[in-house]
């Protein structure tokens, strides 16, 4: 892992880095290290002067299967509990909720995918391994026979759980993503949690957007290119024509300026703010289950597609997005990323001390805005009229100064 | 019409070229409409048909029609001058056009030599049925042999062999060896010599009359750019000039959309205040054209094409903003360079379009042709004028018409060697006058140090700042660029920039060290420059 862009935030702080077995105050972890501080056996209690950048089961979240597990089951606890936001349409699907391609487990749920499948045959689905990252092991499915070895899995009557190696999720493939330039992208987003309960999430305003090199085609003989489907870096970086210059990586205000300038500034915001409600409501569903270690902070890479009626979907969330840089704006918006998680999650200055109230000064925020502060939020609801759930602006800033956003849907 | 600012000749001019357009025949036809409708009496049938007309919005676009005409034809003076006069009024530089366009033609031609390959030849069935094919991603392979099962041989295109016919830093060595033999041009003292590296002494404005020109934007006055930012609460301009703009473009008037856009274009109306200025109209006429155009392309194969090809690829392709409309920008420009319409404005343009001849008839007026169809040879950077407007316009048929339409009123004159005060040669004059006058030790320190501004500003000005600004900026300037009809705003950012960095440029001890001061101008913001630049002495 290339460490430059942490690094380059730690020395321009005066930090001193220190060995495995030294005292240590701040932490960027990898997933295995985090396993070992958290785990049972080796484990270790951290003091009130430790931050270490991972919930220690961040895996609810991050992992796929896991992911899509709990946001179904928030849905439904929704829906019991007859929260408006539940509410479902004709066909029965979520009006408000519906932001994640619809999914099922393999091979535990491979008859119901049967099922869903036979429905509606000439449908793309895309199967993912659970527990790998950067595109390794995708592919694309469009008939059951290409899926014969989890049938055979799912028939076997052995009660052995599969281990994450052998669970894969298979999604319905959005097969109309927005195009621009002909070209098919996906987004990625920073997301900090510094807590999970209240929840305190801010979202990283340099997000950018990651072009195939290859023009989009939908029809079946392309299904195998994966050049022309997968959008992560690490498999674009092998074309034949990954320009070195942008890394075909475009800024989230381009693509803001493209969508207002080409279809209008109302459905952009709508867009912009569908995100932003997505997010918070996977971190609200995964929130219960988390344990919420307040030595811990976490800054997650959220992968969004939209498609061509400009609907979000959520795809995945990584734990540890990838902090490489491909090209010299990508390391300066790393660094900048960095830069602002820190002090974020230290107030600039002084020695972490997990006991502060985790409300940031504005200024510290850097290109971070508040996506939502539920601790703030609370205190909003006791001091004025009580919040509506209905349709929210995330612009946080045009509140005045006050962090929290308005109303949320 | 008893306007008495248009003499009775221009006036004929417009009538006649109202008939021969598509507007007159529509006009027929929908006053024939009015007359057979039965709530029209006989007694008043000539006030009928007009008030049928002009409810039924014909008045507006006859008015946009003329509009349009008032925009690309200068009022002419009595007695009406010589067509060259036209193009260019004073005789030297008229041949100091003459002779660059030799040059560059001569540079073309020896290309095509040593490459041995020809201007033009018609592509073979087969090629022309995969160009079809892949029309939408002409990005991956571009003007080379689509199958790579065969070998290569000297026909298959090489895109490293080909160079750009000649790039900016070219054309100012013109200008800059440009001289008006009235004057004896020299260093001793008594002899006329400019300050800057522009030795023609064109007349251009100074500062108070840019001021007046440009008085919409002044410090009291809201704009789109700055005022309606995300920070700012809308309620205090943002909302207002939303409400006005979709007010403006309701009524679809071309002089109200050019007004209207003094203050900037919200970012979700700019495409269609842009279409309305320029009167770009698309209907079924203009889509056919547009596909005629595109069989031409698939058709025939010229050497322009590989020129315009290695320009994207060394310009946009490079840029991270720009990259994703690759695809776009061969489907504008391919088509653009066949497009013969753009012939028409080398009338006002001091340029001429090369002749090239067909083969083996050498010199032989009968054979010329225009090479290429449009007149125009692309230089590098060229492609860079299409660039930003793909932000605006999703399908590439209007892209192309805006397009064409910047081109031929605006973007020609940034590389033309003319005595026009938007001209490029003008441009840079009023660049240095501005700067000398009003940053007159930083003029001075920087010639000093061996850099003279302009050599660092030029290709700002070529480009029209595209490319250097980021994409949201590039909009905002062309916004005003369109609004008050005039390229002058590019000088007066370039000189609001150099004023911005003064601090450091003061302290620059070479032309490298200036040039790297002034590498990176995608933090600006043109708006606040601008202002601070005109308003704030």
């Amino acid at each position: 892992m290339d460490k430059s862009v942490l690094l380059n935030n730690f020395e321009t702080r005066g930090w001193v880095p220190v060995g495995p077995d030294d005292d240590w105050n701040f932490y960027w972890a990898n997933v295995q290290s985090i396993r070992n501080v958290f785990s049972i056996d080796c484990g270790f209690r951290l003091t009130d002067d430790q931050v270490i950048s991972h919930f220690p089961n961040h895996v609810e979240l991050t992992r796929k299967d896991l992911m899509v597990k709990n946001i179904k089951r928030y849905r439904k606890d929704l829906d019991k509990e007859g929260n408006p936001l539940a509410e479902k349409d004709e066909n029965g699907r979520y009006i408000h909720l519906d932001f994640i391609p619809q999914t099922f487990m393999l091979p535990a749920d491979y008859n119901l995918f049967v099922e869903e499948f036979r429905k509606n045959p000439n449908t793309t689905w895309i199967m993912k391994p659970c527990g790998k990252a950067r595109g390794v092991g995708i592919f694309l499915v469009n008939k059951l026979s290409q899926l014969k070895k989890w049938s055979r899995d799912s028939k076997t009557s052995n009660f052995t759980p599969p281990t994450s190696k052998d669970t894969y999720v298979i999604s319905k493939y959005i097969d109309n993503p927005l195009l621009i330039g002909g070209k098919k992208f996906d987004l990625r987003l920073y997301v900090l949690v510094t807590s999970f309960r209240p929840l305190k999430c801010y979202l990283f305003r340099l997000g950018f957007a990651r072009f195939c090199t290859v023009k989009y085609n939908a029809s079946i003989n392309e299904l195998d290119n994966m050049f022309v489907h997968l959008t992560n870096v690490s498999i674009q970086k092998q074309g034949d024509d990954y320009n070195n210059v942008h890394g075909g990586k475009w800024t989230v205000q381009n693509l803001r300026l493209f969508l207002e300038g080409t279809r209008g500034k109302e459905v952009t915001d709508r867009l912009f703010d569908e995100m932003q409600w997505q997010i918070v409501h996977s971190l609200k569903a995964v929130a219960g289950g988390i344990s919420n270690d307040r030595h811990c902070f976490e800054c997650y890479g959220y992968d969004i597609i939209i498609d061509d009626n400009l609907k979000p979907w959520l795809i995945e969330v990584n734990a540890s997005p990838s902090l490489t840089s491909t090209t010299s704006s990508d390391r300066i918006m790393k660094y900048k990323l960095i830069n602002d998680v820190i002090n974020i999650v230290i107030p600039p200055g002084q020695v972490p001390d997990v006991r502060w109230n985790k409300i940031p000064a504005k200024e510290h925020l850097g290109n971070f805005d508040v996506l939502y502060d539920e601790e703030l939020a609370q205190q909003d609801v006791m001091g004025g009229d009580p919040r509506k759930l209905g349709p929210g602006t995330f612009r946080g800033k045009r509140d005045g100064s006050r962090p929290s956003p308005a109303t949320w849907k | 019409m008893g306007d008495s600012n248009y003499s009775k000749a221009y006036i004929q001019t417009l009538i006649d070229e109202l008939k021969t357009s598509k507007i007159y025949t529509d006009l027929q036809c929908a006053a024939q409409v009015e007359i057979a409708k039965p709530t029209l009496r006989l007694s008043e049938l000539k006030k009928g048909v007009l008030n049928g007309l002009v409810n039924s919005g014909w008045d507006r676009k006859l008015r946009n029609a003329i509009y349009r005409f008032l925009q690309t034809h200068p009022k002419l003076q009595f007695p009406s001058p010589p067509p060259e006069h036209l193009k260019e009024p004073l005789v030297f530089l008229r041949k100091a056009q003459q002779a660059w366009e030799k040059r560059i033609l001569k540079s073309l031609n020896s290309m095509c030599t040593d490459l041995n390959i020809p201007l033009a030849r018609k592509r073979p069935e087969k090629e022309q049925k995969e160009w079809a094919q892949k029309w939408t991603e002409l990005g991956i392979d571009g003007p080379v042999h689509f199958e790579k099962t065969e070998p290569k041989d000297a026909s298959v295109k090489d895109l490293s062999q080909f160079r750009p016919v000649y790039a900016p830093k070219d054309f100012l060595e013109v200008i800059i060896g440009l001289q008006n033999p009235n004057y004896h041009g020299s260093d001793t003292p008594g002899f006329y010599h400019l300050w800057g590296i522009v030795q023609v002494p064109l007349k251009v404005k100074d500062i108070d009359e840019l001021r007046l020109q440009y008085s919409d934007m002044s410090i009291n006055q809201c704009q789109s750019g700055i005022d309606d930012a995300q920070d700012i609460p809308s309620e205090l301009f943002e909302q207002e000039r939303v409400k006005l703009g979709k007010k403006v473009i309701n009524t679809n008037h071309g002089p109200l959309a050019q007004e209207f856009s003094k203050k900037g274009c919200p970012t979700s109306m700019r495409a269609t205040l842009w279409c309305q200025i320029l009167a770009v109209e698309l209907d079924e006429i203009d889509i056919l054209y547009y596909e005629q155009l595109k069989t031409n392309v698939l058709q025939h194969d010229l050497l322009v094409d590989s020129l315009l090809y290695k320009d994207v690829k060394l310009t946009a392709t490079n840029d991270d903003q720009y990259f994703v409309f690759e695809d776009f920008l061969y489907q504008v420009l391919l088509p653009f360079s066949r497009d013969t319409y753009v012939l028409n404005h080398f009338d006002y343009n001091s340029a001429s379009p090369p002749k090239s001849y067909i083969r083996g008839r050498l010199g032989m007026d009968e054979f010329a042709v225009n090479y290429p169809p449009n007149g125009v040879i692309p230089f590098h950077g060229f492609a860079m004028y299409v660039a930003p407007m793909c932000f605006l316009y999703k399908e590439t048929i209007t892209l192309y018409y805006v397009f064409r339409e910047m081109y031929v009123r605006y973007f020609f004159r940034l590389h033309s060697i003319s005595s026009h005060p938007q001209g490029i040669v003008g441009l840079s004059l009023l660049f240095e006058s501005l700067l000398q006058t009003h940053e007159s030790d930083l003029f001075f320190h920087l010639k000093s140090v061996g850099c003279q501004p302009l050599k660092v500003a030029f290709k700002w000005l070529v480009r029209a700042f595209s490319g250097y600004l980021s994409s949201d900026q590039v909009l905002l300037l062309w916004d005003r660029v369109l609004a008050y009809n005039s390229l002058e705003i590019l000088a007066v950012l370039a000189v609001a920039i150099f004023s911005f960095r003064k601090t450091n440029l003061m302290k620059v001890q070479s032309y490298n060290a200036a040039e790297a001061v002034l590498a990176d101008l995608t933090t600006l913001q043109v708006i606040p420059l601008i202002q601070l630049s005109l308003f704030s002495k």
